[in-house]
């Protein structure tokens, strides 16, 4: 055991944070407005960033050189991650498609595939989107109702996906669809690439409470998929469709930790300033306990992920232990946005719009946008099954 | 950067778990819990042959000189097995407290006695304010020609009644002092105060014109304090490993037996219900081994995070570990009630540590002081 980086680590963090240093665009506001997320000039300039970080070799840190990766450590990019989240880079804008898609390729796809689109997903001239839930398929995901029927050598698909981040933007889909309705509905789905420029795709926003649309329905409409876009066998999707769930419980940790750890230390700044029975915040004993209980959660949420990543970096791939994270930060979370709400006190509830709000609104809207982490990326409830069954070894359930 | 037990940490991690399971079986745990006795001089002994009590010792005095990582596995195994007895005390608390302040002769003694299974000791701190921290201590004794003589009494002094040595903290000029108090020393009574945890005895030591000569004190005030903290954090570390260890023993129990309970036709963990109250409990049970393995590993690699890194550790092991006895119980349904079961044993030594060295509340307030009160950053203003 030994937490330390070692010389070849530490250079690799000094390299990139030096070039961050030097990189990051001035004009760069990392509190840009929550609702300015998704507009168009905000998602241009990111896309334009990733391709400059990649073509300064800083974008697909763990993946293979062949593939135009850096073909660095897990723990190398760990550290990226941390760095980028350090310095308040602007972050890479195809996410899905660097964290899920890209790795699951890597590992399912064929010779053909990996040259056809990765080297697209780490320049960000092919963005990418994940079509996974339906508005009848949450939790059940393998209850989808999306068909895709073979027609010589194309697939025609139809149906609906939800909660589709990044749609909007988005030039592919990786999507999971039923090819065999009769089979058991594990059995007969598969995985497969979809264009998202096809006739036949439609996308409309969803608007979530915070009044952001992260999310959007998307819709297709006999969309032709050749059938060289399947990934791995036709009706043996599901399977990989979990690997990318496993790949997407396993990295998000990393840069968590970060906006977590820069969270509390702001808190505590707050706590220093805001009175609370005629003395500062800081000095009550209740909100002391509180601020020491959520700064010991976000310490120990770094060092399981620390764990975490040490474990993936021997066997190569995430295990369902990813579900132990993905509970852990995100009733964390729910509960470290409780905490500031009750010290702000009546100002924790003013948005960006009153002049009176405290860091421009940013905890109603954290606030609000944490109900969500129980939810997405696979409920709590549907977390712990997970760890039930396929770590604890319980019979399963349903 | 690796977090995980190295090779050689793992094979003493197994060989650790090996040891307990034969020299302290559970028919051995629950006879010394049942009368009462939580000592037994043959597994000191089998402690003592393996080199156990010379864990953390320095090799020049007599011990392995093994790192804080591998005494946290140690802790670890023995509270997965339950073992009864005053390991603690003379092992992480005294031994760490003796290696940090007493003159070199008498360390090299007074260590090579522990190695050697010749003595065992303990730390008597609190008082009737029950508080943990080192400033508490009121108890006063007064200078002889030969040394100090105390009267007063300590409170929940751990293994008293098998300790050879009680090293007492006493207020001596109004400063902190340590007293190297021989047990069997005219004027000393120690009597026990029966606690919920039968396989740790907490004891009440009385002192009535005790006399200890002047070559057994250290009071130098602040040496004292310094390393009455710092032995503090080690058994407080060994304490929140063991508590780990209690808790895999009760997570693994409970799995086990919601495999093979059956109602309404099914194991009761096919049921939700039941499936998510044992994955609490293992993210409680990794949370808290992933604080406690960086808390060892500070301690012996970074140690001016060492203090910080124990009360998140303690504070963290503290609820956690209540919290999968809670868990524990209910899973086992009315059999987790019955005596004749080993869950309440457990239960009870998690809420016997809990308050031992400081609950969870009294570490929050500590890492309060270390993360909130040294954040002197001026803060920007709040409203743009």
């Amino acid at each position: 055991m030994d937490l330390r980086l070692t010389p070849g680590e530490e250079r690799f963090r000094d390299e990139f944070r030096a070039w961050l240093r030097s990189h990051i665009p001035e004009n760069w506001d990392p509190s840009t407005g929550h609702e300015d997320e998704s507009s168009r000039a905000r998602f241009d300039f990111l896309r334009s960033w990733q391709k400059k970080m990649y073509e300064a070799g800083w974008v697909g840190i763990h993946w293979p050189k062949e593939y135009g990766g850096r073909g660095a450590s897990l723990i190398e990019q760990t550290i990226f991650i941390e760095e980028m989240a350090r310095a308040s880079a602007p972050p890479l804008i195809n996410v899905l498609g660097l964290s899920l898609l890209g790795p699951t390729l890597i590992a399912y796809g064929s010779e053909d595939q990996k040259k056809r689109f990765l080297a697209n997903i780490l320049s960000a001239d092919e963005i990418w989107c994940q079509g996974y839930s339906e508005p009848n398929a949450g939790s059940d995901l393998a209850s989808l109702r999306s068909e895709a029927v073979l027609e010589g050598d194309h697939f025609v698909v139809n149906g609906q996906k939800t909660w589709t981040s990044f749609g909007h933007y988005a030039d592919w889909c990786f999507a999971v669809v039923r090819t065999d309705p009769n089979a058991a509905k594990h059995k007969g789905l598969t995985y497969m690439l979809v264009d998202m420029h096809s006739p036949g795709v439609s996308v409309r926003p969803l608007k979530q409470m915070t009044g952001d649309s992260e999310f959007n329905e998307v819709v297709f409409q006999n969309v032709r998929v050749p059938v060289e876009n399947v990934v791995g066998k036709v009706n043996d999707g599901w399977n990989i469709a979990i690997a990318t769930l496993m790949f997407e419980r396993g990295t998000l940790g990393a840069s968590l930790q970060i906006t977590f750890k820069r969270q509390i230390e702001r808190l505590i700044q707050l706590a220093k300033m805001l009175d609370r029975n005629g003395k500062p915040a800081s000095e009550d004993p209740i909100i002391r306990q509180k601020l020491a209980q959520m700064y010991t959660e976000i310490e120990i949420f770094r060092l399981n992920q620390m764990r975490t990543t040490t474990r993936m970096s021997k066997s190569g791939v995430p295990g369902p232990e990813g579900s132990i994270q993905k509970i852990f930060w995100s009733e964390m979370n729910q509960r470290l946005q409780q905490v500031a709400m009750e010290m702000l006190g009546p100002y924790g509830q003013l948005t960006r719009e009153s002049s009176y709000s405290i860091d421009r609104g940013q905890w109603a809207h954290a606030y609000l946008r944490s109900r969500g982490n129980t939810i997405e990326a696979g409920t709590s409830e549907i977390q712990r099954n997970i760890i039930g069954h396929f770590v604890l070894g319980l019979p399963k359930s349903y | 950067m690796e977090f995980e037990l190295n090779e050689t940490q793992r094979l003493f991690k197994d060989s650790a778990r090996e040891l307990f399971a034969q020299e302290c079986p559970p028919t051995l745990v629950r006879e010394m819990i049942e009368t009462r006795r939580p000592y037994s001089q043959s597994l000191w002994g089998k402690l003592v042959e393996q080199g156990w009590t010379g864990l953390i010792t320095p090799e020049e005095h007599g011990g392995q000189g093994l790192g804080m990582v591998e005494m946290a596995v140690a802790f670890e195994e023995m509270g997965r097995a339950l073992v009864p007895g005053g390991f603690l005390s003379t092992v992480a608390l005294a031994g760490p407290l003796i290696q940090a302040c007493c003159s070199r002769d008498y360390r090299a003694r007074r260590l090579a006695a522990i190695c050697e299974g010749k003595l065992k000791a303990t730390v008597a701190l609190l008082e009737q304010s029950a508080r943990w921290d080192v400033d508490s201590v009121r108890m006063a004794a007064t200078h002889t020609t030969e040394g100090i003589k105390i009267n007063g009494r300590k409170l929940f002094v751990t293994d008293a009644g098998v300790a050879d040595l009680i090293i007492t903290a006493v207020q001596l000029d109004s400063k902190l002092a340590l007293a190297f108090v021989d047990a069997t020393a005219k004027g000393l009574s120690i009597s026990e105060m029966p606690g919920i945890d039968a396989s740790r005895s907490l004891f009440a030591v009385e002192f009535n014109d005790v006399l200890v000569p002047a070559e057994d004190v250290i009071s130098d005030s602040a040496t004292a304090r310094q390393a009455l903290l710092n032995s503090i954090d080690v058994a407080s570390l060994a304490l929140s490993a063991e508590m780990v260890g209690g808790m895999q023993f009760l997570l693994d129990a409970s799995v086990e037996y919601s495999k093979t309970r059956k109602q309404f036709g099914k194991p009761i963990g096919q049921f939700q219900a039941v499936q998510h109250h044992c994955a609490n409990m293992l993210l409680m049970t990794e949370s808290a081994r992933s604080a406690v393995y960086y808390a060892a590993w500070v301690m012996g690699s970074e140690p001016e995070k060492g203090p910080l890194a124990v009360s998140m550790a303690k504070a963290y092991a503290s609820d956690a570990c209540r919290e999968v006895g809670n868990l524990a119980v209910q899973v086992h349904g009315g059999v987790g009630f019955t005596w004749d079961e080993p869950i309440h044993f457990y239960y009870k030594r998690a809420k016997a540590s809990e308050l031992m060295f400081g609950d969870a509340t009294y570490h929050r307030e500590r890492i309060a002081r270390l993360v909130v009160d040294r954040a002197t950053e001026p803060a920007k203003a709040a409203t743009t």
